[in-house]
């Protein structure tokens, strides 16, 4: 009864909407809009940018809408060597670096979860502290050199197989789930590793998701690792290939004369200039994530909320 | 008699509970051992800071050279010089990093002002965009845009603002800025969303309360929501003072140009730059190796003030 005398008046007053309030509104949602859009606009220039004529965009008239639509740019670019070797490799870290980060997430949260493990509190203390401190750069590489990982493809898989973060995420999540099913399971007989798979893998899958998710975003983002431990061409991430071609000019005047045959001829508004295939690379790199995000986003939240929960 | 039947039985069956509790770690051991080799191996690989290491020798065959780099670092003037203006881009960047820190918190305040779901949850999804591609992304990003031959110069010609080319990125002007707007555009909007699902569990009913008993919009917000969120910030506030040298080197390794690098060098572009660039792997491993230290040594001092403080440790 009290409530709803609260509730009504709680209305009333709502409905008396003060100038202060409009311009309030007003000006609250022009900053959003504004600053959306400055997150936006980059991503939606560039794209209009590669699918327009190139003599056009090379003036800079490509500014809201796309002109003389073309889709020349794209074509030539997948043509170029070592982009084809490097969308494998970057695909190729991303499908394994993340599976592999995923279960192993997984299968340590819930092993830590298991209060019977011999010294298990030392074991994930063991693991858990290395989050905080890092030997640098040299030791790293010098280990990697002593292991022959620099220049291999398990450089980019092996080092983000254990991840602390991600196995508390599942840990506190197993955690929070009744143990009853594992007792009963135990009961009927069940090993460890068969309630792992039949039993945790299904029953996590929410929080697996989201582990997965922003592994494979991090994997197909990182660059570092290209740059410190690869020198072999042919394990270029896409990433590291559009830093060369960004900074290295030399790198894209290259492409181009080996590409040059038939481009020379072109006319100007399909012909590949530097910024074209700048452009153009950096739509093909950006694009997964721009596909993946909106599937993706929820599973973004809820993995930071756990994660923030933990402190 | 019974005892006597019971006894063996309690005994076989806690040598089978630790032969269990022994298979369980043997199950983790394989992991345990990439912990070590990925994490802990390599602080081995600190003794190199004492020797005059030169790549192709091995180590035993290197020179002893105790403190010699540690030395080295603060020897000449001219070493001094740079370290410090090392430190002091590094304490520009997380000194701005900190002070913009409020400013998701602010971005999350209003956005919850908004009534509008579909508008709310269209900004929030666009807005964390940019926080999910690469520094190098950004760069071209940033390249297409503001290059001498990008939209923002073409834009500003045709309108007659400037008649020659601004060069933004080319130049040392206002670097820290730009460096911190950068920041901003990728990470503000992700940076507000930890503070959005907070208050997307926020009991309504105190706003309710308070409307009743006359309190504005401002006082709604700085009273009731500011509150809610400041736990969270006073945690994301620690980690960052404990990150105070880290800030990452991709950023400012990608920006970076022969024009700003005045500016735009912190410690860890620096140690890079000694490692790779000039090969110095002894001088570099001194410099990570106090870097480390350090970090650590601020987490632990932050740790405990929180500890004091709060009640609550951080980590």
């Amino acid at each position: 009864m009290s409530k709803e005398t609260n509730t009504t008046a709680y209305k009333a007053k709502k409905k008396k909407i003060t100038v202060g309030d409009i311009s309030f509104n007003i000006i609250n949602y022009a900053v959003f809009i504004i600053f959306t859009i400055i997150c936006i606009y980059p991503f939606y220039y560039l794209i209009i940018n590669t699918i327009s004529s190139n003599d056009l965009s090379n003036n800079g008239v490509i500014n809201f809408l796309p002109r003389k639509l073309q889709f020349e740019n794209y074509k030539q670019v997948f043509k170029l060597s070592g982009l084809s070797a490097a969308a494998t490799i970057s695909l190729g870290r991303v499908v394994i670096g993340t599976l592999c980060t995923t279960l192993a997430s997984a299968f340590l949260g819930f092993m830590f979860s298991q209060q019977k493990m011999w010294m298990r509190k030392f074991w994930y203390r063991f693991m858990c502290i290395t989050m905080y401190f890092n030997a640098g750069l040299i030791p790293m590489y010098i280990i990697m050199l002593n292991l022959h990982l620099n220049n291999s493809f398990w450089v980019y898989i092996l080092p983000a197989i254990v991840s602390p973060f991600n196995i508390i995420l599942v840990k506190t999540y197993i955690e929070s789930i009744s143990s009853s099913l594992q007792e009963a399971a135990e009961i009927d007989g069940a090993g460890i590793v068969t309630i792992f798979v039949r039993i945790m893998l299904p029953i996590s899958k929410p929080i697996l998701a989201t582990i997965a998710i922003f592994s494979a975003v991090g994997q197909w983002n990182s660059f570092q690792d290209t740059l410190i431990y690869i020198t072999d061409q042919k394990l270029y991430s896409l990433q590291y290939l559009l830093y060369k071609y960004i900074n290295e000019a030399s790198t894209l005047a290259n492409v181009m004369k080996s590409n040059g045959g038939a481009a020379g001829l072109a006319n100007l508004a399909t012909k590949q200039t530097a910024t074209s295939i700048k452009m153009t690379v950096s739509v093909i790199v950006v694009f997964p994530i721009l596909m993946v995000y909106p599937f993706a986003q929820r599973y973004f939240t809820t993995g930071i909320m756990i994660g923030s929960v933990k402190g | 008699m019974d005892k006597a039947i019971t006894a063996p039985k309690a005994k076989s069956k806690k040598r089978k509970a630790k032969d269990q509790s022994f298979k369980y770690f043997l199950l983790v051991a394989p992991f345990l051992v990439l912990v070590f080799i990925f994490s802990y191996l390599p602080l081995y690989g600190w003794s190199y800071a004492f020797f005059d290491y030169r790549p192709p020798l091995k180590l035993s065959q290197c020179e002893f050279v105790g403190w010699k780099w540690f030395k080295y670092l603060f020897g000449n003037p001219m070493q001094i010089k740079q370290l410090i203006n090392v430190l002091k881009n590094t304490f520009a960047m997380s000194g701005l990093g900190i002070l913009t820190s409020v400013l998701p918190l602010a971005f999350a305040v209003f956005l919850n002002e908004i009534k509008c779901k579909w508008f709310k949850k269209l900004v929030q999804t666009l807005t964390t965009i940019p926080n999910f591609i690469s520094w190098i992304l950004v760069y071209s990003v940033a390249f297409s845009l503001f290059s001498s031959s990008g939209m923002v110069n073409h834009v500003l010609q045709d309108l007659g603002i400037t008649t020659d080319a601004i060069k933004f990125l080319e130049s040392d002007s206002h670097t820290w800025i730009t460096m911190m707007l950068w920041g901003l555009w990728k990470g503000l909007g992700w940076g507000a969303i930890m503070y959005l699902a907070a208050l997307a569990g926020a009991d309504q009913e105190q706003y309710e309360a308070a409307r009743v008993d006359g309190a504005g919009r401002f006082k709604l917000m700085w009273h009731i929501t500011v509150p809610q969120l400041l736990p969270t910030y006073f945690v994301l506030l620690m980690m960052s003072i404990a990150n105070f040298l880290s800030n990452g080197m991709e950023q400012y390794f990608i920006f970076s140009n022969s024009f700003n690098m005045q500016h735009i060098q912190v410690l860890d572009l620096y140690i890079y730059k000694i490692s790779m660039g000039s090969a110095s792997f002894s001088l570099g491993t001194a410099l990570s190796m106090m870097k480390s230290i350090i970090s650590v040594t601020l987490l632990w001092v932050v740790n405990t003030l929180s500890k004091v403080f709060r009640g609550e440790s951080i980590i």
